[in-house]
Formats: structure tokens, sequence, C-alpha cells
């Protein structure tokens, strides 16, 4: 159940239900019972209807009235707002991405002392080359 | 302008990392048809497992790191939602952590189950951070073993959630 339709359609997985919700909502709105059984009721469906290999079914949810927020998706925001970002940062490029840390990232200070240091649910792999 | 079109992902990760004077992603395209079999029973009789690439874990549990961390965490279906933490570098976690049924719909689908929809659910859902830069990682070494292991829990279908 994926909300991003070219990385899905060059993945080609054997059936899909696209979702045109921002990522980060792939499952629904936040608090949202009624929105989150109504999409996943129709996402299960799909695994009997659809009889073909790659097909994929477009849900008809739209995320708000208007689609504004899809313009500044991974973009540079309007020039006044990215005026004073500027003014506010070294940074001329639009990059909001987290520093990709190699140490575990917890949510809470709490989660990192409640974690286990033999966590047979945690499963590291071997690289295979 | 607004669009009513789908965001193009691959296209703006594209101008992004042009602005950030970075060469292109080599995203997977896959150039053969995928492997495919149609259900061979109702919906209603099926187990059910569950897959989120979210970066999902439960409290106890070691968190992810943001280098590439192909590692996967077992979670238990019938964990509450206090338990659960979302922790990656790509996506706003907000509402992730607010409700992580928007990335890991664990008790919608418990839900679902409780409401016939499905016969039930797999006795373990697994999760992974999903900003994997390496394709090989994830083909030879993450997607075998999470296909293992569904298998292993004798489910009938598998719901892949990705962010």
């Amino acid at each position: 159940m994926p909300s991003a339709l070219s990385i899905t359609e060059a993945v080609n997985p054997p059936r899909a239900v696209y979702l045109d919700y921002p990522l980060g909502h792939t499952a629904g709105k936040v608090d949202d019972r009624s929105n989150q059984i109504a999409i996943m009721r129709d996402t299960l469906t799909a695994f009997e209807s659809i009889d073909e290999a790659g097909a994929l079914v477009k849900l008809d949810y739209a995320w708000r009235e208007d689609d504004t927020w899809k313009d500044y998706v991974m973009r540079p925001k309007p020039a006044s707002e990215a005026e004073n970002a500027r003014q506010s940062s070294e940074s001329e490029h639009e990059d909001d991405r987290i520093e990709r840390f190699d140490t575990p990232q917890y949510q809470t200070e709490e989660d990192a002392e409640a974690a286990e240091a033999a966590c047979p649910s945690c499963v590291f792999l071997e690289d295979v080359k | 302008m607004a669009s009513r079109e789908p965001v193009d992902y691959i296209q703006r990760t594209r101008e992004q990392y042009d602005t950030l004077g970075y060469p292109p992603y080599a995203w997977v395209h896959s150039e053969t048809p995928p492997p495919f079999s149609i259900l061979q029973k109702p919906l209603s009789q099926c187990r059910v497992g569950l897959i989120a690439s979210g970066g999902i874990y439960r409290q106890g549990q070691i968190a992810f790191h943001f280098k590439d961390d192909f590692s996967y965490r077992e979670i238990d279906a019938d964990t509450p939602n206090e338990a659960l933490r979302a922790t990656h570098f790509a996506y706003d976690l907000t509402d992730a952590r607010t409700d992580p049924n928007v990335v890991f719909p664990l008790e919608t689908l418990r839900r679902c189950s409780a409401e016939g929809l499905i016969g039930e659910l797999g006795p373990r859902a697994y999760t992974f951070m999903g900003g994997i830069y390496s394709a090989r990682k994830v083909r030879d070494a993450l997607a075998p073993a999470l296909a293992e292991r569904v298998i292993r829990d004798e489910v009938d279908v598998v719901l892949l959630v990705p962010v």
C-alpha cells in the first residue's frame, strides 16, 4: 500500500494499492480510525480483486480539498518564505533531511535506557556480497 | 499551482540531488514481470502478515540507525500502540509518533480481524527503516530473510507498507 506512485511503478510489485497521501501517512490520517479502517478495507479487498500480475489500484481518497501540499514536497518553499529561511540559515539549499547517524536513534531517552542489550527480536543480518 | 497529479518522487529526488551537487540516485527498475499467484481461499479465511518500512520499533528493542541499517525487528501481533516508536531520517515523524497506525497499521489490522474481514493476523509483524541506499543489501539480505520469516509464520498473504 504505497504512496509514491513513480517508485512503485519502477519496482513493479505483484499487486499494489496506491493512496495519494503525503509520505508518512501510507495507512491513513493520524488518529482517524474511520479513515484508517476504510483505507485498509479497500486495500485488503484488492488481494481478492486483482487478478493480473503488476496491477495497481488507485484509491479514491484525497489528503486535502486542494493539493497545494504537493508543490512543496522536496522543493524550496515560496520565495517570501525561502528568503526568511535564508536569512536565518547559512544553507542555500532545501535539504531538511536528518543527518545519517550510525548509532541507534531512539525516539526518547527512556527508550535508550529500556533497550535490551541482547535483543532476540532485533535481527542484524550479515551482508551478502 | 496545485496538482491532482501524483508527486513524482523519482523526479523530485533527482532535482534535490542536483541542487545539492550529488549524482543521481540509481532507483531500482524491475525489468521482468513480478511473480504472481491468485488467492487460494477467501480473505476471511486468510492469515495475514505485515511488513512495514517506517522505522517502527517496540520500546525495549534497539532502535534503528540511519546509515544503511538493514536489520529488522519482530513485533508481536498483540503489541499495543503505546509501546510502539518511530525513527527514520527521511519523513516527518510527527504523526507516526502520535499514532503509529499511519505507517504501521497493526491495530487497524487487528480491527479488521475482529470484524471478520481477514481470518487472522500472523503471530508477528516485521519492521525495518526503509532509508537503505543499498538496493543490493535489500535484495540479497533483507528481503530473502523477511520472505523466509513470513513463510515460517505460514501466512497466506503479506501486506507491505512503505512510507
